[in-house]
């Protein structure tokens, strides 16, 4: 029977989704021992109750995040922190030196020509500081990279499969 | 000068008594990282990446300990390395060491160590601060948010160039570089803007204005130096 894979993109730009991608033909080596059960990749709109792999990509910013994570740690047997904005917080971080209102203003108020005041409706609220995803759940693989490049991904794979131990640097660091 | 004997990793060695435990492992082609100390610099063991144990009962740091007679010394075991480790860690999350965006990415001597050091992760929470960036220097700039504070900079300033502009103010997380008096680097009337302490920054805090880090870090210039002076 095929295993279960999943991916989930929190507050990050897509790039580490896109650098999945890129192992190119070798999805469908990928494909043959997985099936992906819920990804931005694939139209999904619950996550499943039991999945094999999730790859997690971006930081935790919003209440959201938070509920979205607890409940994926629930329903995942490993968890794979891809990027640097999953394991460290990375960009999305860089707002956590200042104050959340000043940031909101200066993203929302400051550079528009037609609000001059900011109301949020709707949309989750946005933490007071961003964080990795380590600081909320615990991670079974951290996969650094901004983005983490494809032969990562295909190893980190082939050795989850292969119950192989995976040596991290030899495909990517910090900030590759 | 006297020597001393004592054992590194069970093996038996001598070594001047003005020596360092750093100096003598490095002579024998034992590894022991570190981040603050550059060959010819006095060391200062700032930042404690260097660490080993002495006699099963003690930490120190092998770049500013002398070998002493009888020591025994241990480089490398699981509790060095979860020491060290976490000193990375803190270092990491005393600054905001962002690697996707610092000019210094790819060749950065902290980026090195995680590696190095297999830390693929903090468990450390992260200090955020608030950091400035000086860009008065006409030539030269200085981002706090990638400063580790090794106070190469700091030597090179005063010990090779003998100008001294460069100092460490504040203590604990408010501890920054200076230049003269706390002045912006552009109105610091000591520096005669030699670049030495770029070349010799582990980070991407000491840069170049309009150049990438890897075109222009020299860090073995001071071999030259020390070969040219016939230290």
């Amino acid at each position: 029977m095929k295993k279960k894979l999943a991916t989930v993109w929190l507050d990050g730009c897509s790039g580490c989704h896109m650098s999945f991608l890129d192992i190119d033909e070798r999805l469908l080596e990928v494909l043959q021992f997985f099936d992906i059960v819920y990804s931005p990749l694939v139209d999904f709109k619950e996550f499943p109750e039991s999945v094999d792999v999730t790859f997690v990509e971006g930081a935790v910013s919003t209440t959201e995040d938070i509920k979205k994570i607890k409940e994926i740690r629930k329903k995942s047997s490993i968890i794979v922190a891809m990027g640097d904005c999953a394991i460290t917080g990375n960009v999305p971080s860089m707002r956590n030196s200042f104050k959340l209102n000043s940031v909101i203003d200066r993203g929302y108020a400051e550079n528009s020509d037609k609000h001059n005041k900011v109301e949020f409706f709707d949309v989750p609220p946005l933490l007071t500081n961003v964080l990795p995803v380590n600081a909320i759940i615990h991670v079974n693989y951290y996969l650094p990279g901004c983005p983490p490049p494809a032969d990562a991904f295909y190893n980190l794979i082939k050795s989850i499969l292969n119950q192989e131990k995976f040596d991290v640097f030899q495909h990517t660091r910090f900030g590759k | 000068m006297k020597i001393k004997t004592f054992t590194i990793d069970g093996v038996e060695l001598s070594g001047r008594e003005d020596q360092t435990i750093l100096e003598v492992a490095r002579e024998h082609g034992i590894k022991i990282p570190t981040l603050c100390h550059l060959e010819g610099l006095t060391p200062i063991g700032s930042c404690r990446i260097c660490i080993v144990e002495i006699d099963g009962k003690r930490f120190a740091p092998s770049c500013i300990t002398k070998v002493e007679d009888g020591m025994k010394i241990v480089t490398n075991n699981s509790e060095i390395t979860e020491y060290r480790k976490t000193i990375l860690e803190m270092i990491f999350a005393e600054r905001n060491h962002i690697c996707s965006i610092c000019i210094a990415n790819g060749n950065c001597e902290l980026q090195n160590l995680s590696i190095e050091l297999g830390m693929d992760h903090f468990e450390i929470k992260n200090q955020y601060p608030r950091c400035e960036v000086d860009l008065s220097h006409e030539k030269y700039g200085i981002d706090h948010n990638r400063c580790v504070l090794c106070a190469r900079c700091v030597r090179v300033c005063a010990k090779i160039e003998g100008a001294h502009t460069k100092d460490i103010s504040g203590r604990g997380h408010n501890a920054r570089i200076i230049t003269d008096f706390a002045r912006g680097w552009g109105e610091a009337e000591t520096c005669t803007g030699c670049g030495k302490c770029v070349q010799v920054c582990p980070t991407g805090a000491l840069f170049e204005k309009g150049k990438p880090v890897g075109a222009r870090k020299k860090r073995d210039f001071l071999n030259y130096l020390k070969i040219m002076r016939g230290q």
